[in-house]
C-alpha cells in the first residue's frame, strides 16, 4: 500500500476508534489516541510504534471486516509500523533494498559476505584454508587486526545509522506529545515495560495467536530472544575488553566470555525458533505482509548466528573450525549489518514511544 | 445430539445466540440439558445487539475493584421507575436488580473480562460495569465457552416457523443453507430480539418516516418470533411505537452502525430542522440522560431530518464523531453547504444569539447559561453562536431496539392471551425487556435484563427438560 493511503486508512481506523473506545483498558494505544482529535503522520507514527499486536482488539470489534468500516487495528498499525522503519533509517536509500523480500535480501547479504570472507581467506592462504595448530586459534584463521577493523567499523556503522534513525523518529514523537518531564519516572516506567513486556499481558491475561486463544508462550520466547541477544552482546563486550588488556581468545569453557555466549546462543536458539513457530500458528489477519519479511530475515539471522556460535565453540578444537568461523563471522555481520534496516529497530521505536506515552500519561 | 434425517432431537433449544440466548444456553448446559443454539446471523455477526453493548448495570452493596461505592436495590429500582414514568412490573423489576448483584461473578466464570473501576470513557463507574473490549468480547468468550462444554451452535440458522400444539413447543422450522430442517425439543428459550430492522413492520407503524430511519444494531432483529408467537396466541407487552432511539449522523451506514454514529454535539449548541428552525429545548438536562429522546424527537420532524450547529467555542469539546463536520465560515455558508433556507438559519441563529443570557458556562453542571424570550427555550448551556468557523452535522433517528415484547412470568415463561402459561416456552432479553421498561431507558439496563432472565429462562428450559 502507498504511503499516502496507508495513512489515509490509518487515519480511517483511528477516527472510527476513537469514536468507539471501547478497547480503551487493553493498551497504551488508546488511551494515548484519546489525547488526540485528529491522527497526522507523526500521531500514527507514534500509536503504531506503541501498538505490540497482541490482538485483542480485533476480535473484540463490533466493525472488523467483513463490516463496512473494515476497521483491523493490529494489522493497520503493523503496516505503518513496518513503513515507519523504512521511513526513518539512515541512508534512506538502503531501507529501500529492504522493502520487498526481506528474508531474500538478508540471506543473499549473508551468504555474499561468506563468500568473501572465503575468498579473501583462500587467495592470503594461497588456495587452502589455514589449519590452525593451536586448539582454537580463531587469529590463525582471520587475523586479529582484520577482525578488529572489520567488526569495530561495521559496529560503528551500525551505531551511527540507527542513532540517526532513533533521532529522526524521536524528532517526530516528540513533536506530538508532551515535553519531557522532570526527573526519571517516566523512563523507569518505559524501562520496566520494554523489560517485561507488559503490553504483551497487560490486560491481566496473555496475548492472543487467534479469537479467543491467549497464549504465554510469544512473551516467552521474545524474552529468549531479548536476553539472548543481550548476552551474546555482554559476551562479546567482555571479550573485547579482555582483548585490550591482552587477554586473547580463545577462552576457556569456565570463562565469563564462553558462559554469557553459551546461555545467550541457547536462548537466541530458542527464542527466535519459537517465535517462527508461533508466527506459523498466528491468526494471519493480524498482521501484514510487510511485517513477515522484516520478521523472518531477522529471525533467520539470529538463529544462524546462534547455531554457528554454538558449533564453532563445540568444534573449535577440530578441522572443521576454519570453515565454521568464516561462516559465524559473515553471518554475525550480516546480522548487524541489517539491524538498522530490519526488524531489530521496532525495539528501539517501542522503547521511545512508550518513553512518550509515559509521560503523556502522567498529565 | 439425535440426528434423524431433517430432525433434530434436543432438551433445549434457544433461538437467538445474543447475550440472553448464551446465557440461557450456558445455563440449560450446566444444568445438563442437551442444548442447540440457532443463531440467524453468519458467525461474524453472530450476538445480536449484544455485540454494540459495553456494560451492564448492577446493584451492588459495597466499593469493589469494578464498581466504587454502593448501588443498592432502592436506588435501582427509583432509577428504573423515574425513566419509565413508574410503569413497570414491580416483581420482575426487583427480581431483575437482585439478580444484577451476581451478574459480574457469574460472566467471569466464563471468561468475560471487565475492565477496572479507575478508569473509563463514561462517568458509571458506580453503576455500571464495562466490559473489558466491549459487548463482542463478551459474546466471543460465551461462544468459546459453550464450544467448550458441548452447546451446538448454528449459524446462519433462520427459525420460519414454530410448532406449537396448545401453546406447546414441539418444534422449530429453521432455514439453514436453503434448506428448512426441523429442530424438536423439549423446550424452548425465545431470545431473538425485537423488530427493529424489520423495515416493513417499522413502516406499519411509523408509515414512510420509517424509510428514513437509521438501524444502529444487527439487520437480523427483524422480528420473526415475536409475530410467530403472537400468531400462536401469545400476549403482547409493550407498544409497537416505543423505542430507544437516538440521534445519529445522517451519513451513517443504514444498519449496524453501532456506537460510533451518535452525536454528542446537540446539547452544546442548537439543533434545527430542515426549515432552519429549532423545535426543541437542547438543554433541558445532562445529555446522557436525554439523548435517547432525540431520535423521537427528529423522527417527528419533516423529512425525518435535523442539523446539529455547534461553533468554534464548543467544537472538540464533545466526544469526536465517526464522520467529519461540514465546516463553514459564516452561519449563510453552513446553511448552504447543509440545504438549509440562509435567510431562515441565519434569522434562526440570531434570534438564538439575542436570546442567550450572561451565565457562567459549565457543561458539567446543570448551569445558568440559558435563553430569554425564545420558544422554545434552550434553559441551560446556552451560548452565543458567533465564533466561526460553524460545524454542522446532519441527524436522523437512529433506532436502537424495539420495546413491543413478550409478556413473561417470573419464570421467564411466555404467557398466553388467556393469561395461563405456555408451556414449555421461556424467553429473554430484549424480546421480553418491555415487561421491565416499555418506554425510557437507564444505560446497561438491556443486558442485565438478558442475563438475568437469560440464566432464569435457560434454568426453567432445562429443568422442564426433565434435566
Amino acid at each position: 500500500m502507498p504511503a499516502g493511503e496507508l495513512i489515509r486508512q490509518g487515519q480511517h481506523v483511528m477516527t472510527v476508534c476513537n469514536a468507539c473506545r471501547y478497547c480503551e483498558q487493553y493498551c497504551p494505544v488508546f488511551p494515548a489516541m484519546e489525547n488526540r482529535l485528529t491522527f497526522a503522520t507523526a500521531d500514527l507514527t507514534y500509536l503504531a510504534n506503541l501498538c505490540h499486536n497482541c490482538g485483542e482488539c480485533l476480535y473484540a470489534c463490533q466493525y472488523a471486516p467483513p463490516h463496512e468500516f473494515a476497521i483491523n487495528v493490529p494489522r493497520t498499525l503493523a503496516e505503518i509500523r513496518a513503513h515507519s522503519y523504512e521511513h526513518y533509517c539512515w541512508p534512506r536509500s538502503l531501507g529501500l533494498a529492504f522493502r520487498h523480500s526481506n528474508l531474500l535480501t538478508g540471506a543473499g547479504l549473508a551468504a555474499a559476505l561468506i563468500a568473501i570472507m572465503f575468498a579473501a581467506t583462500l587467495v592470503v592462504n594461497g588456495g587452502r584454508l589455514p589449519r590452525p595448530v593451536g586448539a582454537g586459534d580463531f587469529y590463525a584463521v582471520v587475523p586479529h587486526d582484520v577482525m578488529v577493523i572489520l567488526f569495530g567499523g561495521v559496529f560503528l556503522f551500525v551505531l551511527a545509522a540507527i542513532g540517526v534513525a532513533t533521532v529522526r523518529f524521536w524528532r517526530d514523537v516528540q513533536a506530538v506529545t508532551p515535553p519531557p518531564t522532570r526527573g526519571p519516572a517516566a523512563g523507569v516506567r518505559a524501562l520496566r515495560d520494554v523489560l517485561t513486556l507488559r503490553h504483551l499481558h497487560g490486560s491481566g491475561a496473555d496475548c492472543t495467536s487467534a479469537e479467543e486463544t491467549r497464549r504465554p508462550w510469544r512473551r516467552w520466547f521474545h524474552h529468549c530472544a531479548f536476553y539472548g541477544f543481550l548476552l551474546c552482546f555482554a559476551s562479546t563486550s567482555v571479550a573485547a575488553i579482555y582483548d585490550a588488556i591482552g587477554w586473547r581468545a580463545p577462552h576457556g569453557y569456565g570463562s565469563l566470555p564462553v558462559l554469557l555466549g553459551t546461555a545467550g546462543g541457547v536462548a537466541l536458539l530458542v527464542g527466535p525458533a519459537g517465535l517462527l513457530l508461533q508466527r506459523r500458528r498466528r491468526d494471519p489477519s493480524l498482521g501484514g505482509p510487510a511485517q513477515d519479511g522484516l520478521d523472518q530475515s531477522f529471525i533467520a539471522l539470529l538463529l544462524l548466528t546462534a547455531l554457528t556460535g554454538l558449533l564453532l565453540l563445540v568444534l573449535r578444537e577440530r578441522a572443521v573450525m576454519s570453515a565454521l568461523l568464516i561462516v559465524h563471522l559473515g553471518a554475525v555481520l550480516a546480522l548487524f549489518l541489517t539491524l538498522p534496516y530490519g526488524k531489530f529497530v521496532h525495539g528501539i521505536y517501542r522503547a521511545a514511544a512508550l518513553v512518550a506515552y509515559a509521560r503523556e500519561s502522567r498529565v | 445430539m439425535a440426528v434423524n434425517g431433517d430432525l433434530e432431537i434436543c432438551d433445549v433449544a434457544v433461538i437467538g445466540g445474543g447475550n440472553a440466548g448464551l446465557c440461557a444456553a450456558l445455563t440449560a448446559r450446566e444444568a445438563g440439558a442437551r442444548v442447540i443454539v440457532l443463531e440467524s446471523a453468519p458467525r461474524h455477526y453472530r450476538g445480536g445487539n449484544s455485540r454494540h453493548t459495553r456494560n451492564l448495570r448492577c446493584m451492588h452493596d459495597g466499593p469493589g475493584h469494578l464498581l466504587t461505592d454502593t448501588y443498592a436495590e432502592g436506588e435501582f429500582l427509583s432509577d428504573l421507575l423515574r425513566v419509565t414514568g413508574n410503569d413497570t412490573d414491580d416483581v420482575l423489576a426487583r427480581l431483575v436488580i437482585r439478580g444484577s448483584a451476581e451478574c459480574p461473578e457469574w460472566m467471569r466464570r466464563f471468561g468475560v473480562r471487565f475492565q477496572s473501576s479507575l478508569r473509563g470513557t463514561l462517568h458509571l463507574a458506580r453503576t455500571n460495569a464495562f466490559f473489558l473490549g466491549g459487548g463482542k468480547a463478551v459474546m466471543n468468550s460465551y461462544y468459546a465457552a459453550a464450544e467448550r462444554l458441548g452447546i451446538q451452535v448454528l449459524y446462519d440458522a433462520e427459525v420460519v416457523g414454530l410448532d406449537l400444539i396448545d401453546g406447546r413447543f414441539r418444534a422449530a422450522s429453521v432455514l439453514i443453507n436453503g434448506h428448512v430442517r426441523t429442530i424438536r425439543a423439549r423446550a424452548a428459550v425465545i431470545a431473538a430480539g425485537g423488530f427493529e430492522a424489520n423495515l416493513d413492520w417499522l413502516r406499519e407503524v411509523w408509515g414512510d418516516a420509517a424509510d428514513n430511519f437509521i438501524i444502529r444494531g444487527t439487520p437480523y432483529n427483524k422480528g420473526t418470533l415475536l409475530k410467530l408467537m403472537f400468531d400462536a396466541g401469545a400476549q403482547s407487552v409493550g407498544d409497537a411505537r416505543e423505542c430507544h432511539a437516538v440521534a445519529v449522523d445522517a451519513r451513517s451506514p443504514k444498519f449496524d452502525g453501532g456506537i460510533v454514529t451518535r452525536l454528542d454535539s446537540l446539547s452544546l449548541g442548537i439543533v434545527v430542522n430542515q426549515q432552519g428552525e429549532r423545535f426543541y429545548d437542547e438543554g433541558e438536562d445532562f445529555w446522557p440522560k436525554r439523548y435517547a429522546i432525540w431520535g423521537t424527537l427528529i423522527a417527528r420532524q419533516p423529512d425525518q431530518i435535523a442539523f446539529s450547529i455547534v461553533d468554534s467555542r464548543t467544537a472538540g469539546t464533545f466526544m469526536p464523531s465517526v464522520f467529519p463536520p461540514i465546516v463553514a465560515n459564516s452561519v449563510r455558508e453552513l446553511a448552504t453547504l447543509l440545504n438549509l433556507p440562509p435567510e431562515r438559519l441565519e434569522t434562526t441563529v440570531s434570534a438564538f444569539n439575542a436570546a442567550v443570557r450572561p451565565g457562567s458556562f459549565d457543561h458539567a453542571v446543570l448551569d445558568d447559561c440559558r435563553t430569554s424570550g425564545l420558544s422554545p427555550e434552550k434553559t441551560h448551556w446556552a451560548q452565543r453562536i458567533d465564533s466561526p468557523p460553524f460545524w454542522g452535522y446532519p441527524l436522523r433517528p437512529g433506532i436502537t431496539f424495539t420495546y413491543l415484547g413478550l409478556k413473561v412470568d417470573r419464570r421467564g415463561q411466555v404467557l398466553m392471551r388467556g393469561g395461563e402459561p405456555a408451556g414449555n416456552i421461556y424467553a429473554a432479553g430484549e424480546i421480553m425487556a418491555g415487561n421491565i421498561l416499555r418506554k425510557g431507558y437507564i444505560a446497561g439496563v438491556g443486558m442485565t435484563i438478558g442475563t438475568v432472565f437469560g440464566r432464569i429462562a435457560g434454568g426453567e428450559a432445562a429443568r422442564h427438560a426433565g434435566r
